[in-house]
């Protein structure tokens, strides 16, 4: 038998496809960019942090393993009321380990409810992750004593980051706190999806049927990711509640679940930078049209969804990358995910 | 050669008043290849199912080289050597062949939990992924995407995927299904040529491929084994002729 | 004991509510395996369609009952026609998006033409108050609510068991590709089936002004009841969705009458528990 390509080259070839490219480079200077050019924004800044790192942890779960989630704010809230309830009840508000402990309790609920999650698909899995996420909504909404009920959750101090540095009333701090959660995780992200284990996820997405028959334990595929995004999900609630100093029953609400899920549609699943620029685009507009009756904002929302699926299946980005001239947005794929147009 | 590589025992299975597998009793010794023939709706890709996992039986049990595996889930029998592949493709439409196939390799290799190491790491899985699917002349097509693959390629994706688990027992589920008749007698050519030391169960409707390649046959009516015997014996046996042949035969 | 019967009668109007909202949803996604979460926006316009009707042209409430109910099912029909059809070979994730949107745009619509305050609608004298029976307290309009809903599950069982139209429907929520086999026009009854279903969506969205209220955020709170009976009660029974939303309707009543302190926690915790132990629904056969 012989081997018609030297393997090196095929080694290197998917090397080649996991390198970290030059755009990646620009695109998050261009996340510095609100220090100088916008420094009455960087609430606002820090705020779409914190919706990118959500819409990257949702991507990990239905752009690459393939799970729909309808639930996805149950591990925000529940990440978010863990660092607030610290502060408000147990004194403690030390950002760095609140955010760990606020991770660890997510990871924890996103593990367990994994156990449950992962048997199912269809609207069996839609329903089942509704109702996780409508259930922990009420749980937070009756125990008033712990989450402060729909008054949320008052009285939150975030202690000095790392000992030196207090928010400040401009959110330089805040902002580059969010800034640095997210692209930590954005890192961790990315290698899961150029693993072993992302292949394995790619695996369960594109044929779930036939990962059994080459000996793949999907179910215990399905429960790690299930709980790695929970963490992360978590982890980006955790910053809200430490730079806002407060947390409402909305970080549990149907709604945030709904959002981030629209967001990463827009930006495009599979492909990590569409969640982030998804978010970045749904937050600029929403804000700058807040000036609007919030439901109309959703009147044009709605209709952007439906043109999506109607009109571009693999959302902004995937759309984009059909364009030859942007031949780019194709290599930032990260491993492609070469949907059927 | 003392136990067998792989036993059924009393298997069925019935799917409402339909009895899809009755009472079925089948040895294949190692190293042997069998076909597992009959008309439409015998029941021979239930078998597989039922081999496999993919359903439970009512009763009966599975010995995998005399191991009960009867309450194990598909993919724990894959680990153990027991693979098939699929009568109609079950592939992964947008991975190349090359991945697809080192995601198999990874998955022997119980290294597809690693999230911390990037695929480049793993040159060794890459290496081994390429060389089966040059074993089984891919040439230039390895890096291609699996739905982007003519038909005939994806058919050897299909044995490739399942080679990649290193099996020591091969359930092939009509492995030409489709496939043209000069073409699948190419892939039997490859399918002749694995290692002896893997055994092969194979699921046929053209005669002249079974006759040419299985050691061994066996003949399902409705659930039920009719005769097990060489090619030459079920090519004498009545009751073959009369259930089977005597109906003018089937090709492809 | 007493309260305990009110609440048994309470929820059991309630649950005939609820089941006036599900059933249409019930069975075309039997049928077509089409995740709708736009069906409660139907449910919505029925009810807008009798404020407006009642408030503006000062129709009776009764009369705009049938006037919900076909503007809701011609709305619908319309829009599966224009866009839903295209969509029943999408993934679920597609089809939860394209009707999430329609959800939206419904809400939003609905908030510029009408506000976003709570709306109530005038009653006639006679269905008002209520009267006493062994020591329980009966409302009139909940009774009257009950028996509408007890007709509409009759005419609908009798309809599917013994006409034509009932038998096509049968035969393409058991084995669509069979039934298309048969000669069956699939696409043709389902959107027929769909707007039925969507207008009688509709009836429940009027008929629950009274009882529950009625604002912008109609669409997307009863979404969640009405999910939750269709999954319990099983694709495509209308048996099924029936007895699921009795039951959703006297605990849910019960819960808040018992335990207020647990909110709707003990419904979604049902829900779940009853999914774990049977994906395909209490009554469902797949």
């Amino acid at each position: 038998m012989t081997i018609a390509a030297p393997p090196y080259s095929l080694v290197a070839a998917f090397a080649e496809r996991s390198r970290w490219r030059a755009i990646e480079t620009v695109l998050w200077l261009c996340a510095l960019l609100p220090f100088w050019l916008a420094p009455t924004h960087l609430q606002l800044a820090s705020q779409i942090a914190i919706t990118a790192l959500f819409a990257i942890s949702l991507d990990l779960i239905l752009g690459y393993a393939g799970i729909v989630s309808m639930g996805h704010a149950a591990f925000f809230g529940l990440g978010a009321y863990t660092a607030g309830i610290l502060s408000v009840k147990l004194g403690w508000g030390e950002p760095i380990s609140g955010l760990l402990i606020a991770g660890l309790v997510a990871g924890i609920g996103g593990y367990l409810s994994s156990l449950v999650v992962c048997r199912f698909r269809h609207l069996a899995l839609i329903m089942i992750t509704l109702g996780i996420g409508v259930m922990l909504h009420e749980i937070a909404n009756t125990s008033h004593g712990l989450t402060g009920g729909a008054d949320g959750l008052q009285g939150i101090r975030t202690w000095k980051f790392l000992g030196v540095w207090s928010l400040d009333i401009y959110g330089y701090v805040a902002y580059s706190y969010a800034l640095i959660v997210l692209f930590a995780c954005f890192l961790v992200a990315r290698r899961i999806v150029q693993s072993p284990f992302g292949l394995a996820l790619k695996g369960i997405r594109e044929n779930a049927l036939r990962m059994p028959a080459i000996g793949a334990p999907s179910q215990s595929h399905l429960r790690k990711i299930y709980t790695i995004a929970a963490v992360m999900a978590g982890m980006a609630g955790a910053v809200l509640a430490q730079t806002t100093e407060t947390v409402s029953l909305e970080v549990l609400s149907f709604q945030r679940s709904a959002d981030v899920l629209v967001m990463l549609i827009l930006g495009g699943t599979g492909r990590l930078y569409g969640g982030m620029i998804g978010a970045v685009i749904y937050m600029l507009a929403r804000d700058h049209l807040s000036g609007l009756n919030p439901q109309y904002w959703y009147f044009w929302i709605g209709l952007l969804l439906i043109a999506v699926v109607t009109l571009l299946p693999n959302g902004i980005l995937g759309g984009l990358a059909r364009v030859r001239a942007l031949n780019w947005i194709r290599e930032m794929r990260l491993m492609p995910r070469r949907r059927a147009a | 050669m003392s136990t067998p590589a792989l036993v059924t025992r009393a298997l069925s299975k019935s799917f409402g008043s339909l009895a899809v597998t009755q009472n079925v009793e089948i040895t294949v010794p190692h190293g042997a290849r069998y076909a597992l023939i009959g008309p439409n709706g015998a029941g021979k890709t239930t078998l597989i199912n039922l081999m496999t996992g993919l359903i439970k039986p009512d009763l009966g049990s599975i010995l995998l080289n005399g191991e009960d595996i009867s309450a194990l889930e598909p993919d724990a029998r894959v680990k153990r050597g027991l693979t098939r592949t699929f009568q109609i493709n079950q592939l992964f439409p947008n991975l190349s062949a090359l991945e697809a196939v080192t995601l198999a390799v990874l998955e022997r290799q119980r290294t597809s939990g690693v999230w911390w190491r990037r695929l480049p790491a793993f040159g060794a899985a890459i290496e081994e992924a390429h060389a089966i699917l040059q074993s089984l002349r891919f040439g230039s097509d390895t890096e291609r995407v699996t739905r982007e693959l003519p038909y005939g390629r994806q058919r050897l994706l299909e044995i490739a995927l399942a080679l990649a688990t290193k099996p020591k027992i091969l359930l092939l589920d009509e492995p030409a299904a489709g496939v043209p008749k000069d073409e699948s007698a190419e892939l039997f050519q490859a399918i002749a040529a694995l290692p002896s030391d893997i055994t092969v169960l194979f699921i046929e409707h053209d005669m002249d491929l079974v006759f040419r390649f299985a050691s061994r046959i066996i003949v399902l009516v409705a659930g039920a084994v009719l005769v097990e015997g060489t090619p030459a014996e079920i090519s004498a046996d009545p009751r073959v002729r009369e259930v089977y042949l005597g109906k003018g035969h089937r090709h492809g | 004991m007493i309260p305990f019967l009110g609440v048994l009668f309470d929820g059991f109007a309630y649950g005939m509510l609820l089941f006036l909202l599900s059933v249409g949803l019930s069975v075309t996604l039997g049928m077509m395996n089409f995740v709708n979460l736009a069906h409660c926006s139907f449910a919505m316009i029925g009810a807008y369609v009798t404020i407006t009707l009642t408030q503006t042209v000062g129709l009776p409430f009764l009369a705009t009952l049938p006037l919900a109910f076909l503007a809701a099912a011609l709305v619908s029909g319309v829009l599966e026609r224009l866009l839903f059809q295209r969509f029943y070979r999408a993934t679920d994730l597609d089809q939860c998006l394209l009707t999430i949107g329609i959800v939206f745009v419904s809400i939003a619509v609905v908030a510029y033409l009408y506000g976003t305050t709570l709306q109530s609608v005038k009653v006639p004298s006679y269905l008002q108050g209520s009267f006493n029976v062994g020591g329980v307290t009966m409302g009139v309009y909940r009774l009257f609510l009950i028996a509408i809903a007890l007709v509409v599950a009759v005419a609908l069982v009798i309809g599917i068991e013994k006409t034509s139209f009932g038998a096509r429907i049968r035969a393409a929520v058991d084995n669509q590709r069979m039934a298309r086999g048969l000669g069956i026009d699939v696409d043709r009854t389902f959107a027929l089936t769909f707007a039925l279903g969507s207008g009688l969506a509709g009836l429940g969205g009027a008929l629950a002004i009274q009882m529950v209220g009625l604002d912008t955020d109609f669409a997307f709170r009863y979404l969640i009841y009405v999910l939750i009976v269709v999954s319990v009660g099983g694709l495509g029974s209308i048996g099924g969705s029936f007895a699921a939303a009795v039951l959703l309707g006297v605990s849910d009543v019960a819960g808040k009458y018992y335990a207020p302190q647990f909110g709707a926690f003990f419904i979604y915790a049902v829900m779940i528990v009853l999914l774990m132990w049977r994906p395909q629904g209490l009554f469902g056969r797949r």
